[in-house]
Order: structure tokens, then sequence, then C-alpha cells
């Protein structure tokens, strides 16, 4: 049997969060009773904060999706009592603070990312290195499989990156082992999805959005970018362009 | 009386963030940019209390928006740096225990070293003797390339040095770790790992900041003990101008991986 934890004094009552991820299943789960005031002072919860919040910065800054079970072990420990205060109130600074949104991309192993709030802006200089062009890269195969109807065999993903003379078997210069950066790095990102396709000798595999991109991105976006590179109206490819209208996500 | 986050206030704050350390030129273009995006009222000269903004509201989670000085060139560069130390700093989640110890080894060589340096040779030496684990000296050399790419430590001919946002994220760690080994400079008071020395009275001082406080004096006296000053006054290029004609040390050498 549950208790409702209390969390008096700091102002952050859970009642209010009914949007927010996992706040009834972790009383639940986590409640030992009311809330033992001895046992936490509002100075020790408070610093609790700032070390979850630093800690989910460090990790998404390395576009590390974020275990619930490590946030747990690393940074709640014995407060595990306060847990849906302290992340709770860590999503809230992450918002008012740094404009970054911590959204559960995997809602049964309870896993988070950040997702910057702020409206996207052109010619933004993020850091440029490596990095931008990998996203480079990854943009391009998230629009075509997008544009192949929201999956795409991997053999036809190679065949495309070879025109732009991307080889899987070679090492690239900016990109090393191309083969890794896209089935392993992307997927463990949380960018893309493969899954194996049944019943195929060798096997083939299917390449789809992974939840990252879709809440990175958007059908819309990926349209338009599409349509500027070959100089057409987004309207010109009719099914995708009611499919992107039709989808939710950033602008 | 603190003005309120705006969206380019977080804005400035996530680029900053991805870079981990900037150009004080590119700061003050990015405070241009995020103020222009978001409408909001852009003063050039208005920069630092912009960033006073922010670390208003970074302050309760110990962040801070710092700003520091290059000990290569001298120019301003602006960090997001940690001031709690806790196991959730930034260097102890992305290394293990013993790259952290090889670390502290090397943090150790550079601050004892009389010109702030430490061979490679040096270093690697140190890699079979880890407490945690041994390392082999090649390991060695892959994890001193991923501190530099990481900007803990910077790298010229072979020698290693604190990188300027190592410097200015552990200033307080370092000063009080080391007390009475590690030496403030006497011109601007902060944190100087590379540093001449004053032979008789043992002041020391940034090099950026001798070529400043010397500079077009004939005959440079120490400002402490009045004594002559024997070291060779570095060549100051105008104060954070745009592009030094030297080896342009604001753009960190990246290694290939």
């Amino acid at each position: 049997m549950s208790q409702r934890k209390r969390s008096k004094g700091s102002g952050f009552s859970q009642g209010e969060e009914g949007d927010d991820e996992c706040v009834l299943s972790q009383t639940q789960a986590f409640s030992q009773g009311p809330r033992n005031l001895e046992r936490h002072s509002q100075e020790q919860v408070d610093q609790k904060v700032s070390e979850l919040v630093q800690f989910l910065l460090v990790k998404d800054q390395k576009k590390i999706p974020i275990k619930r079970s490590d946030i747990l072990k690393k940074v709640i420990g014995e407060y595990k009592d306060v847990y849906s205060e302290i992340v709770n109130r860590a999503g809230r600074t992450l918002q008012q603070v740094f404009g970054l949104q911590l959204v559960e991309i995997d809602t049964k192993h309870h896993v988070y990312i950040l997702i910057s709030t702020l409206p996207r802006a052109e010619g933004e200089n993020l850091r440029q290195d490596d990095q931008t062009a990998k996203l480079g890269l990854l943009t391009v195969i998230l629009s075509f499989i997008f544009m192949k109807g929201n999956s795409a065999k991997d053999g036809a993903v190679w065949e495309f990156l070879r025109r732009l003379r991307v080889h899987p078997g070679e090492r690239h210069e900016v990109f090393g082992d191309v083969k890794k950066l896209v089935m392993e790095e992307f997927v463990r990102q949380k960018y893309l999805e493969i899954s194996p396709i049944p019943l195929t000798d060798p096997m083939e595999f299917k390449f789809q959005w992974g939840p990252r991109a879709t809440k990175e991105t958007s059908k819309r976006e990926m349209l338009r970018f599409v349509a500027k590179i070959q100089g057409k109206d987004p309207a010109f490819w009719t099914s995708q362009f009611k499919e992107a209208e039709g989808s939710s996500g950033p602008l | 009386m603190a003005a309120q986050m705006t969206d380019s206030h977080r804005r400035f704050l996530q680029v900053l963030m991805s870079h981990g350390i900037m150009e004080g030129s590119e700061a003050r273009k990015l405070h241009r940019h995020c103020c222009e995006i978001h409408k909001v009222y852009y003063a050039h000269d208005k920069l630092d209390d912009f960033i006073n903004t922010i670390n208003i509201h970074l302050q309760p989670l110990f962040m801070q928006i710092r700003k520091g000085m290059s000990e290569d060139d001298g120019r301003v560069r602006y960090a997001l740096v940690n001031l709690a130390e806790t196991e959730i700093t930034k260097m102890a989640s992305d290394y293990t225990e013993n790259e952290l110890e090889l670390f502290r080894k090397t943090m150790d060589l550079i601050i004892l070293s009389e010109n702030g340096f430490a061979s490679s040779t040096e270093i690697l030496n140190f890699a079979d003797q880890l407490k945690t684990k041994k390392m082999k000296k090649k390991e060695a050399e892959q994890v001193l390339k991923l501190f530099v790419e990481d900007k803990w430590l910077s790298e010229r001919n072979g020698e290693y040095t604190l990188h300027t946002r190592c410097i200015m994220e552990m200033e307080q760690y370092i000063l009080s770790s080391y007390q009475g080994v590690a030496r403030k400079c006497n011109i601007c008071h902060s944190l100087a790992i590379q540093s001449q020395v004053c032979e008789t009275c043992g002041i020391g001082m940034h090099l950026p900041c001798v070529g400043k406080y010397f500079k077009a004096q004939t005959e440079p006296h120490c400002p402490h003990c009045n004594d002559f000053w024997p070291h060779e006054i570095p060549e100051v290029s105008r104060m954070d101008s745009q592009l030094s004609s030297k080896r342009e040390r604001g753009k960190e050498l990246h290694s290939q991986r």
C-alpha cells in the first residue's frame, strides 16, 4: 500500500505534474510512507536537484539516452523517497534556465533525452566540427527514409549513400567507419532504428526513424529539406506532403 | 535586480554549452545573434550584463559562465564551468578510474614543473605504475589524445599543459589542492600554470600579463622586489584583436581519432 508523497515548503507540490513522466508509477514504486523531513533537509534536496541537472546535461551533450536506472543509481541514491520531486524540479530548471525539456523516449524501459524547446534558427553556430558533418549525413538518411515511406531497406540506403560517395566498406575522410556510424552510433543515440527483415537470406535490415529523430525533427522539416535540395515545392510529393502536414512535432 | 531569463539567454547558454569554451569575439557574435533572433534589446557592450543574468540562474546549480584568459595568447575566453566538487563533475563521468588517475598524475607533473609543461615521456612513464589499473604506453597515448580532444589538456611539441578550459574549470580545486605550489599571477591574480618567475622574490606572472605589463619598457623590473626582470618579454598583439599573426592557439588541436 502506498501513500502519496507530500513535499513541504518547496512550493512544488506533486499534484500539478500530470504531464510529467512517471510521477504516478514512481510514487507507487518508491513511496515508503510520508516523507520523513528529518531524513532530507531542503538544502540536501536542492543539492540533488542540481546534481541531477548536471548529470542530465553531461549525458545529453554526448547524445547518450539517459536510463532511469542510472539516474537512480548515480544521482538519487538514498533520496529515492523524493525521486519525483527531484526529477520534476530538475525538469523545470532545465526548461527555465536552459530551454531544454526532459522527454521520455522509451516508456517501457524509462529512457530519456533532452530536447531544445527553443524555436529553430537558421545558421546557428553550434560547434562546427565532425558532429555537424555527422548530423548532415544523418539528415540525408532520415529524409531518404521518410521519402521512401518511413522505412527503407539497408541495401537501398547504402546504394543512395554510394551516390554521395559514402561507402560502407571504405574509411571516409570525415565520417571514418561509416558503417559503424550509421548502424551503431546513430542507433545507439536513438536517431535510427534497425530491424531485421524476417525470412531474408542473407539477412536484410530495414531502417526507420528512431525516437530521438522523431522528437528532434519532423516529417515537415525533412520534406522541406528535400524540397530545398531539389529546388521544388514540397507539395510536389503529394503523399509525403499530406503525411508531413498531418504530422506533429517541431515546425 | 536580476533581469529575467529570456529565450535569448537560453539560446546563448545552449550554444556555449555545446562549444564548452568560446573566444571573446565568438561570444560577442553569439550575443548579438541570440538577441536578434528573439528580438530582445541588444547593446554591444552589455555582454557581461547578459551573462550575469544567466549566471544568477546558474548559481543554484553550482554552475557559472566564467570569463578567463588563455595563457598562450592572452585572449579572453568564456566557458561554462562547474563550481561544485561532486562526483558529477564533467570529467568523472567520461573516463574510467585509471584514466582519471593518469590525468591527476599529469596534472601533478604539470603543476610541479618549471614551465607548466609535462613531456609525453614523463607522463607515459607513469602509465604502468598506476594504482587503479596499469596501462600500456600505447593506451596511455590514446588517453592523452582524448584529453586533448576533450579540452582538458593542450599539446605542443610533444609536451602537455592544462587547457584553458581546464584551468577555468578547476582553478579553485587546483589552488586548494596544490597550496603553496600552484602560483597566482601577480598582475591579474588568477591561477598561472605557465608563468615567468622572478628569481629573487619568487612571484610569478602569466606570459601575456608580462607582455602587457612590460610593454615598451626598455628595462623591465619585477613589480614586487624591483630586481631586474631576466626573462624575455613576450610580444603582445593588440588586446583581443581579431587574428594574431602568431600560431592561432585559439583553434584547438583536433587530433584525428
